[in-house]
């Protein structure tokens, strides 16, 4: 193993597949990525992998807008030679009632004036995008053809293949239990295998990310929660868009291979790092996905399993420097759409280290926007 | 077995992985269940890997020369394997 790294990031995600490749790809060297399992072991390896630009905040809407950009063309910018899979048929989301679809309306209006080219539909429209859609269930809904999803294994191994390229050291089943400091500043990072001398420390590592700014005696506001997810046999393909509905707390798509896929929340469920699986689950998702999309409710379970959403208060990611803790980076906190966003994290961590200028504003983004402030801008289109 | 072309030995029907499938993926550094899983869904199947687990794991076990036990299996979860999900919310409705 590397004793001695520029840049060391802590986790194996899409987070730390992304910044691993945006730093490399500026020419850093000597860069050090440690997983403490394998590669996806966390929230990317089991997440619903959409991939959404219908956004209630502005700065959500951005990070996505950009994100998908790059996603178009991740394939070829990664060269990679296996299928990332980006379906781009668009995300659906309904209204249950009147006072929802007034709260979609204002959302439209925001996401169209940044240019995304989402629009409201009649339940008569919805049906035409889904023909299987009760629209007996719902109000009306919204629309946005260029969201859709992604392979996430695939995707995360295509940042991780073109990093590899570029230099970057990868070590799996590799934990860090230790980040030491002297004077302030970082010294390195201790592993289950050995020091790596650093000065620089990126904290990409997903629902732990709050153990590791323990280490460095940071208190990140953040918390994690199982949301549970199941898959279905494969079938034809019948499903175009992600369907969600944050009222009805369900988000349904069909995967490119034919299988569904489809999750909910339970605000319920205790904060921690529990990823178990609940016959409670199964049954509400059952319901719901029944009533929603009935031929769907044909379909045969054939796994089901959990993963954790890193919560923010204002449910924005943090991707920030840290003013107490120099050569401190922490991506994390992105309350169940860090998946879409990670091109743009990526981004936004290189340009910190380097002292690039920023592609956007990131006071909304920082750590420290949560010090003794009331929260601004809550992101409230989350299921 | 060993005589036999492994492109032409399917070990995973389900999914559609030979084992020269197995054998690249083990070559590009892939070496546990799990990984070989996300990367060409090997064990994803209908069966959920009761047919080709046994032979993945020994596969694996051969190849990078490691007890059998120490080649990983996946998560067992709970028994949801091909129920219908219209029959879980009738089954939760009575
Ligand atoms: C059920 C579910 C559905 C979701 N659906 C979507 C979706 O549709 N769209 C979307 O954009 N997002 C979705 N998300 C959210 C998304 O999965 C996450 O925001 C994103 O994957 C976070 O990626 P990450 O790389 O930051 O963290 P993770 O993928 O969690 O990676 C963190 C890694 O750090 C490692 N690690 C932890 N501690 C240590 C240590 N001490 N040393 C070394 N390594 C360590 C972990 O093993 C882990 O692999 C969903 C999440 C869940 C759970
Ligand atoms: S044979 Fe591999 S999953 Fe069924």
């Amino acid at each position: 193993m590397m004793t001695q790294a520029n840049v060391v990031i802590i986790g194996g995600g899409i987070s730390g597949a992304s910044i691993a490749y945006h730093l490399a790809e500026a020419g850093v060297k000597d860069i050090v990525v440690l997983e403490k399992h394998y590669m996806t072991y966390g929230a990317t390896g089991r997440c619903g992998a959409g991939v959404r630009q219908q956004w209630g905040t502005r700065m959500n809407c951005l990070l996505a807008k950009k994100s998908v950009a790059f996603f178009e063309k991740a394939q070829e910018i990664l060269a990679y030679d296996g299928d990332i899979e980006f379906k781009q048929e668009g995300y659906l989301i309904v209204a249950s009632d009147e006072a929802e679809a007034k709260t979609f309306a204002a959302h439209v209006a925001l996401q169209n004036s940044l240019g995304i080219p989402a629009r409201v539909c009649t339940k008569e429209e919805a049906r035409a995008i889904v023909p299987h859609l009760n629209t007996d269930a719902i109000h009306s809904a919204t629309f946005c053809p260029t969201d859709g999803h992604l392979n996430p294994f695939t995707m995360t191994d295509a940042f991780f293949k073109a990093a590899k390229r570029l230099g970057v050291h990868y070590y799996d089943h590799t934990a860090v239990t230790d980040i030491r400091r002297q004077n302030g500043q970082i010294e390195g990072v201790m592993t289950q295998h050995g020091f790596i001398k650093t000065n620089t420390v990126v904290n990409a590592a997903g629902g732990w990310a709050k153990d590791i700014g323990a280490m460095v005696g940071l208190d990140i506001p953040v918390y994690s929660r199982n949301h549970e997810i199941l898959v279905t046999e494969p079938v034809e393909k019948m499903q175009g868009p992600m369907v969600i509905s944050f009222s009805k707390n369900i988000y349904c798509q069909q995967t490119p291979h034919g299988a569904f896929i489809m999750g909910r929340g339970d605000k319920d469920a205790p904060k921690g790092l529990d990823m178990g699986s609940s016959w409670q689950f199964l049954e509400a998702m059952a319901k719901t996905v029944s009533d929603l999309l009935p031929p769907v409710g044909e379909l045969r379970v054939i796994r089901q399993w959990g993963g954790l959403y890193n919560m923010s208060p204002d449910h924005q990611p943090i991707i920030s420097a840290s003013r107490d803790v120099p050569g401190f980076y922490i991506a994390c906190g992105f309350s169940g759409h860090g998946f879409m966003l990670a091109p743009m994290t990526g981004l936004l961590i290189r340009e910190m280290i380097l002292g690039q200028t920023p592609s956007m504003p990131l006071e909304a983004l920082s750590l420290e926007r949560f010090e003794g402030q009331e929260i601004e801008e809550l992101e409230t289109s989350v299921v | 077995m060993d005589n036999m072309n492994p492109k032409e030995i399917v070990i995973c029907r389900c999914s559609d992985v030979t084992l020269a499938d197995l054998f690249a993926l083990f070559e590009q550094g892939y070496r546990t269940f799990e990984e070989l899983k996300r990367i060409k869904r090997v064990g994803m199947g209908p069966c959920q890997a009761n047919t080709c687990g046994k032979m993945v794991q020994w596969e694996i076990a051969k190849y990078f020369d490691i007890p059998l036990e120490e080649a990983l299996f996946h998560n067992l979860r709970p028994f949801t394997l091909g129920i219908k999900l219209k029959h879980i919310k009738e089954g939760s409705d009575t």
